[in-house]
């Protein structure tokens, strides 16, 4: 199905809520047009098309709520929707964290988290991106294995209690692994845009090739405290936990208010307005970041504005339900999208440059946590650890398995680099100093 | 459901199970009685299919195989005293592949009408003849003979869909209420239970049609000190199985007593919510004040719901052939078990390590009559006496090691995914001489004995790992002395199987599952068990993990 503009989406939700019965009821109407393409040793391995609308109807008697969803959208289909969500609302118990619906709302304007570029998007184009990035690895005798994903789509809402919300997002990503043809060199890169055409798959297959040119004949150093380069794809992943993102998946008001988080205080309450990492640590979200571009709102309705998480190192607000935010009396703020740390002006080189002996790593993976109460994790470097001398690469070395907590990493910070978007973030390279190594990986 | 919208379900990744809002699952939520209607007849299904497998060979395919799949789930989560949410699902449709001239293509429909069926199947064919165009190796199929029309169950004795709700809450509750009186300050748990219903039918002339059943009920308990501002967390030591509801139901045979000393119960095919709970509820609140380990080599003594976990990284994974062939580098990673490793005949562990696939054993949730490309299900051994002997295969890989025919591995998430080779039940054979937990204990002079699966991690190339716990027991000349805490092993895969000093009997053999081990791009899930008995292994470095912020 084609992706609905405004007036057709809502003029579909409008619908939906003239056919309700229940006290409250909420519509959510989204639709995704998508594709994707993926190799492995310099072939296309797999390519798949998905076109997906769907609308979700929440019904409320009381404090019991039901949810039913379906994707044709004809009148009786529309209708049996709505009934079958009130018949499972009548049936559900009844919710001890009721919240009332949430009535008209004023969203900010001028989010750029949509271009028709990426909407228009071929399986033509998909090879050609593709293809380019086999070419590369096929000339320099590589063998590399990717992934590009598409998708262009619409969230619409609307309820009982006046609220209405339409924007359309898209997004294409790209990611690849380039190995030498012996197994004994390994590189990564990825990216994503909102606007297709400013990927380049051959750009980020390039970066992966010279990574993996550049790691063969690893050397093995002894484990233990380093300074460290940790690179953009070594704080935050697309396909897999890691150090920033579970930091910043940690800031739940009420995990910290119930004594189970690393914000939770000694005798009770949490960490907000405390200062817990370098004064030169500052994240914040923002929808309208041109780069970031995101949704204006979040899935229950409530608005996403620009919201400072942590300013100089202290910890300025926390994210909670709406029943939390009431509960505990604090700003009522959803969990964003896309987090932007604040950073300098140096590249990654110029870090590289500006250290005596230290490591850089392109990649951390397999991150698990090890223990909440630290926010401790293990994980392990990959695709291109190299170690620096005197403001230079001098040799490659084996990976290490590492564990650490981002906690302690944002207090032991040396340097921060120009933030560049990763997974819909903008985050910086940086530099940090006693970055806990614990043994040696023969794997690359 | 997918693992994405699991992990946002749960927040497991956090280590605990935190509160679902908005059901979504890529299913239709209904009401939980259509969970209990048939689907569609045998017969109807035929028709369909073939309306499917004509159009695909018409069009040029030289092989097709159609796969209509109504998936059913119910999933039901509580915290403390109250309900979270209920969610019951359905998802159908019909995913069809082909083959032709050598390349496959693949197509997925939700509007299950003959015509669309043919129309899909057409759909399969031109991209398949699209991707034809950048092919550098076609695909051989190992053959496969039909079967005809055939049918399998998973041998459940009460479906789960059948229980009323509320009795399913009241357990969920009472098992809450265990906890929490027994001195937990928090409980999150949940029930989830999965009904695929499969139709598979292929132009080698099979008609297979499939009734597959898992559940999964779990918990996490967490106690407090605010005093002191800690906080542990004893998950419960259930594991997902492919068993109806009856496995709900205590059974005091089905139950294996830890060492003496640990206080632990290991489930075979019968778990008790309420004792585990209980448990679990004291056992939180006196992590609060365990011994942190102090570090260095240790002989550890592994219970089957801890090594499960260990046996899925550094075995199960290693040992899929499309990862030793490069297919998954981009993604879940490789294998330095390659085909050049195997042929050097070196040793992956001792001569006690015996590890068997097979997605037969009763009980686990790998248990299926046939694979999602029609091949009967089978065991095979993995390593014999310490020695790699086998990989796991699929209909178009088993020519690259000179076998004529499939493991019967290929699976699919949903009938809207392509069906790939995934892992089948991977598992470490127990010990021939008799031997229980108990007697293995006695021989050991310095050791942790570890009981139920915790952090978890382990390099791309399967060498280097670094595996938690839930609870962890220091043994000192023969006698377990003190349960311990911060307890984390790191080792390599072929040095740790390397270490290993024997299993024991078959009388304490017991599965670990999990219902989302994740490959493939875009990702898919797949539900796994590995079967072991309690192991020993000599001289594993143990690390302590307690960190001051």
């Amino acid at each position: 199905m084609a992706i609905l503009s405004k007036d057709e989406a809502q003029t579909i939700l409008k619908k939906v809520l003239s056919f309700s019965t229940a006290d409250e009821c909420d519509a959510t109407l989204s639709g995704n047009v998508g594709g994707n393409v993926r190799s492995a040793r310099n072939s296309i391995s797999t390519a798949g098309a998905s076109d997906n609308t769907s609308l979700a109807v929440e019904s409320r008697f009381g404090r019991r709520a039901g949810t039913a969803t379906c994707n044709e959208f004809d009148d009786a289909t529309l209708r049996r929707c709505v009934q079958r969500a009130e018949e499972i609302a009548r049936l559900a118990p009844e919710s001890p964290e009721y919240m009332p619906l949430l009535g008209p709302q004023q969203y900010l304007d001028g989010s750029r988290s949509y271009v028709a570029a990426t909407a228009g998007i071929t399986p033509d184009y998909r090879a050609a991106q593709i293809g380019a990035s086999m070419a590369l690895c096929d000339q320099r005798k590589l063998s590399s294995a990717a992934f590009l994903d598409d998708s262009h789509g619409f969230v619409a809402k609307r309820n009982s209690k006046g609220l209405e919300a339409y924007q359309q997002v898209s997004n294409v990503t790209f990611s690849v692994t380039v190995r030498t043809p012996d197994g004994t060199g390994s590189g990564y890169a990825s990216g994503d845009y909102v606007d297709a055409a400013k990927m380049d798959a051959a750009r980020f297959t390039k970066i992966a090739a010279d990574k993996a040119s550049s790691s063969v004949k690893a050397r093995a150093i002894e484990p233990g405290k380093y300074t460290v380069i940790l690179e953009p794809n070594a704080l935050l992943s697309n396909v897999d936990t890691s150090l920033l993102g579970a930091l910043m998946g940690s800031l739940d008001a009420r995990n910290a208010d119930e004594g189970r988080s690393f914000l939770s205080k000694k005798g009770g309450g949490n960490n907000k307005g405390e200062k817990l990492f370098d004064e030169r640590v500052t994240i914040y979200s923002d929808p309208l970041n041109p780069e970031i571009s995101d949704l204006t709102f979040s899935g229950d309705g409530r608005p996403q504005q620009r919201t400072t998480w942590i300013e100089k190192g202290v910890v300025k607000n926390l994210y909670s339900s709406r029943f939390w935010a009431r509960k505990a009396g604090i700003p009522d703020l959803p969990r964003p999208n896309g987090w932007i740390m604040e950073g300098g002006t140096q590249s990654t080189a110029d870090l590289i440059k500006g250290t005596a002996k230290g490591i850089l790593v392109t990649r951390l993976w397999y991150i698990r946590p090890v223990d909440p109460q630290t926010l401790l994790f293990t994980g392990l470097t990959r695709d291109g650890t190299f170690y620096i001398e005197n403001g230079q690469i001098k040799f490659p070395v084996k990976n290490f398995r590492f564990n650490e907590s981002p906690v302690i990493m944002l207090n032991n910070l040396e340097a921060i680099g120009k933030p560049v978007r990763l997974n819909g973030n903008l985050v910086p390279p940086l530099k940090i100093r006693d970055f806990t190594f614990t043994s040696l990986s023969d794997a690359v | 459901m997918k693992r994405r919208d699991f992990v946002g379900l749960t927040g497991l990744a956090a280590g605990a199970l935190f509160l679902p809002s908005l059901p979504g699952f890529g299913h239709t939520p209904v009401d939980p009685a259509r969970l209990l209607e048939p689907g569609a007849d045998v017969a109807v299904k035929k028709r369909l299919a073939d309306a499917a497998l004509n159009a695909a060979k018409a069009a040029g395919a030289d092989y097709a195989d159609v796969r209509i799949g109504r998936s059913l789930n119910q999933y039901v989560f509580t915290r403390e005293k109250q309900v979270q949410n209920i969610v019951s699902t359905e998802s159908y449709g019909v995913g069809i592949r082909v083959l032709v001239a050598g390349c496959w293509g693949f197509a997925s429909t939700s509007v299950v009408t003959e015509a669309n069926l043919a129309a899909t199947a057409r759909e399969a064919v031109s991209i398949a003849k699209a991707n034809k165009l950048v092919m550098k190796e076609p695909v051989q199929l190992a053959p496969q003979t039909g079967y005809g029309e055939v049918n399998w169950k998973t041998p459940i004795q009460q479906s789960a869909f059948e229980v009323p709700i509320k009795q399913k809450v009241d357990l969920l509750l009472a098992a809450n209420a265990a906890a929490l009186d027994a001195g937990a300050s928090y409980i999150n748990s949940a029930l989830f239970q999965v009904n695929e219903q499969k139709y598979f039918a292929s132009t080698d002339g099979s008609y297979i049609d499939q009734d597959i059943h898992r559940l999964w009920p779990t918990f996490s308990a967490t106690a407090v000190d605010t005093k002191s501002g800690k906080f542990r967390s004893r998950e419960s030591l259930s594991a997902p199985v492919g068993l109806g509801f009856e496995y709900l139901t205590p059974n005091a045979a089905e139950q294996v007593r830890g060492p003496q000393g640990t206080d632990t119960i290991g489930y075979k095919l019968r778990y008790d919510m309420l004792a585990d709970a209980a448990l679990a509820g004291k056992q939180a609140k006196a992590k609060l004040t365990m011994k942190s380990v102090v570090p260095g080599k240790y002989d550890l003594v592994l219970d089957p719901g801890h090594l499960g976990l260990t046996i899925h990284e550094s075995v199960g994974h290693p040992t899929e052939l499309d990862r030793v062939l490069g297919y998954e580098a981009n993604f879940a990673g490789t294998s330095f078990a390659t085909l050049d490793w195997k042929a050097k005949n070196l040793p992956y562990g001792s001569k006690a390590v015996n590890i068997v696939a097979d997605k037969l054993q009763p009980g686990s949730v790998g248990n299926v009559g046939y694979d999602d490309e029609g091949v009967k299900t089978r065991e095979w051994d993995l390593i014999k006496e310490g020695k790699l002997v086998n990989y796991q295969k699929i209909r178009d890989q088993a020519h690259i090691v000179g076998q004529k025919e499939s493991d019967g591995c290929a699976y699919a998430q949903s009938w809207e995914d392509v069906q790939f080779q995934r892992m089948p039940n991977v598992s470490l054979r127990p010990g021939t001489a008799k031997m229980s937990p108990d007697e293995m204990v006695k021989g050991v002079d310095k050791g942790i004995y570890i009981a139920g699966a915790g952090s978890f991690s382990i390099d791309q190339q399967r060498f280097n790992f670094q595996f938690g716990g839930q609870l962890f027991f220091a043994i000192e000349k023969g006698k377990i002395t003190e349960p311990l805490e911060d307890v984390a092993y790191q080792s390599n895969t072929q040095e740790f199987w390397g270490a290993c000093a024997g299993s024991c009997d078959a009388s304490d053999y017991r599965l670990f599952g999990t219902f989302f081990d994740g490959k493939g791009q875009p990702a898919q899930v797949s539900s796994v068990s590995h079967g072991s008995a309690t192991t020993r292994f000599n001289g594993v470095n143990v690390i302590n993990t307690a960190r001051k912020v």
